[in-house]
């Protein structure tokens, strides 16, 4: 049996900077996860289709233009709606530290702000993918 | 999700079933082997189309572009993309789906990436058990990219009743240089990104190339004599060594099965295997679909063509003799390793080769004359 770790980064909405979902997609691979990226102006509804037809293990979200509060919880119902929702989901980005408990409400596993270290991000994506 | 509630969903239909379907089999759970045991019979259907050529040649750009094209056409299709998984850290960056954005939004298109996980043929072991769990899906199409190939990614040609070659323009004597790789595989050619200089010349190339330096006559004669013969090099030669006196004498370039028939007839070798199939070479241009229909309409040819002339059916057999053999030596080799292992002639020879008091031709004899009896 060969598991590998499937990931899926992606970008929603409007937002066009993806350096960072870059940076943390290449820290997956180094770290020996499949990522699998699906580039920038994702509709919650694709993102959601993409993670179920490439059945990840985690959804990481980038978020650097606001509409965190709007976009990520869609996607959580939409994964819902669809019995996928045992996907563990992230978020990134530019996210203030007042919106954080909103969004662990709505379901998000981990928040990781300006600053996160990666070495960081990939131990809490192992532990808690593995307890999946 | 348990087995029998995923085959019972995967049987209605349900595209969650099928994507965790994959993913054991792609892993070799322990519930892999039911699951292509209970899908098999429902496979066979399917065209399986192969998109492969160099990095950077627009290969996803022009699968998505096919599959809309498919689309129109009223076909369901199934999309594997395979990428390289990287030898230092067993990861892997699985990009396609950012050239795909026009298609994948659609219900009648399912896609998978997979990482070629350390094989190097241009796809990756699972791939060929992936592509049957969609077949049996019931998808009408399925196209597979291979990673960005070059000389010898060439296992694609097992897999794909249709192999297509996607190159661009400006690799002139490149050409040269790859013919004996990928290029002999190629049951069509498409020049992409021909809006670039240099389109009809290597357009040209590629035709000289098929017209003079193949295998030609003698190629559709060994192939004659060989073709029920299960191996690998009979299987090359049918797809590959097989344009001869029929394209040649009907003067047409782009061959179809139906020219190709009428000049078999006029000839009066109207025997099914005598139809030759000479690979077109198109232009195309992925990014605003120029060409793309024509292309899609040759893969539907050469379908046709190999259902005409029988050689769907062979397809089917060669495919059959090809996974047997690789289930039966990688099980052999298994068994016999475990048995002399347990029994600690692994080891004892290991160290006897080592310092160089047995020779490893003998060593495996003795191995093989121990352990592979029952």
């Amino acid at each position: 049996m060969n598991r590998k770790l499937r990931v899926l980064v992606a970008k929603l909405g409007l937002d066009a900077h993806d350096r960072g979902a870059k940076v943390v997609a290449r820290a997956y691979r180094d770290a020996g996860f499949e990522v699998i990226y699906t580039g920038i102006y994702q509709r919650p509804e694709a993102v959601a289709e993409a993670a179920i037809q490439e059945d990840v293990d985690v959804v990481a979200i980038s978020s650097l233009a606001g509409a965190h509060l709007t976009l990520i919880p869609q996607l959580i119902h939409l994964l819902k709606d669809q019995g996928a929702d045992d996907m563990l989901v992230l978020a990134g980005g530019v996210i203030p530290e007042e919106d954080i408990s909103a969004l662990l409400a709505e379901g998000v596993a981990g928040v990781f702000g300006p600053g996160s270290d990666l070495d960081e991000i990939i131990r809490f994506t192992r532990e808690h993918a593995a307890a999946k | 999700m348990d087995l029998t509630t995923l085959l019972q969903r995967f049987q209605q239909g349900d595209r969650r079933a099928l994507a965790r379907a994959i993913t054991w089999v792609e892993n070799g759970t322990p519930e892999a082997g039911e699951l292509i045991r209970s899908t098999y019979p429902s496979t066979g259907r399917a065209h399986v189309v192969g998109i492969t050529g160099p990095p950077g040649a627009g290969k996803s750009t022009l699968v998505d572009r096919l599959a809309s094209r498919y689309r129109e056409l009223g076909q369901s299709v199934a999309i594997v993309a395979v990428d390289p998984t990287s030898p230092f850290s067993g990861g892997a960056i699985l990009g396609d789906r950012i050239r795909m954005q026009r298609t994948l939004n659609d219900p009648g298109v399912f896609m998978r990436s997979l990482a070629s996980r350390g094989h190097l043929g241009g796809i990756s072991i699972a791939t060929g058990d992936v592509v049957g769990l969609l077949d049996a899906f019931g998808f009408d199409v399925i196209l597979v990219e291979t990673v960005g190939a070059g000389q010898s990614e060439v296992e694609i040609m097992e897999l794909a009743h249709t192999t297509t070659v996607v190159l661009i323009p400006g690799m002139g004597d490149d050409i040269q240089a790859i013919k004996a790789g990928i290029l002999e595989i190629g049951d069509l050619f498409a020049v992409n990104k021909a809006d670039r200089d240099g389109a009809d010349r290597s357009v040209m190339e590629i035709e000289m190339m098929l017209d003079l330096g193949h295998m030609g006559e003698a190629g559709i004669n060994r192939w004659d004599g060989e073709a029920q013969a299960n191996s690998g090099a009979a299987r090359r030669l049918d797809r590959t060594g097989h344009h001869g006196t029929a394209d040649l004498a009907s003067g047409n370039p782009y061959t179809s099965s139906a020219s190709a028939r009428h000049a078999a007839d006029r000839h009066g070798t109207a025997n099914p295997g005598d139809i030759s199939w000479r690979p077109p070479v198109l232009k195309t241009t992925a990014k605003d679909g120029q060409g793309v229909d024509a292309l899609v309409d040759r893969m539907i040819e050469h379908l046709n063509f190999l259902k005409e002339t029988g050689r769907w059916e062979q397809f089917k057999r060669h495919d059959a003799a090809a996974k047997l053999r690789e289930l039966i030596t990688l099980r052999a080799a298994r068994t016999v390793m475990d048995r002399a292992t347990a029994a600690g002639d692994l080891d004892r020879l290991t160290a006897s080769v080592a310092d160089r008091t047995v020779d490893p031709y003998t060593a495996a004899e003795e191995v093989l004359s121990r352990h592979l009896g029952t």
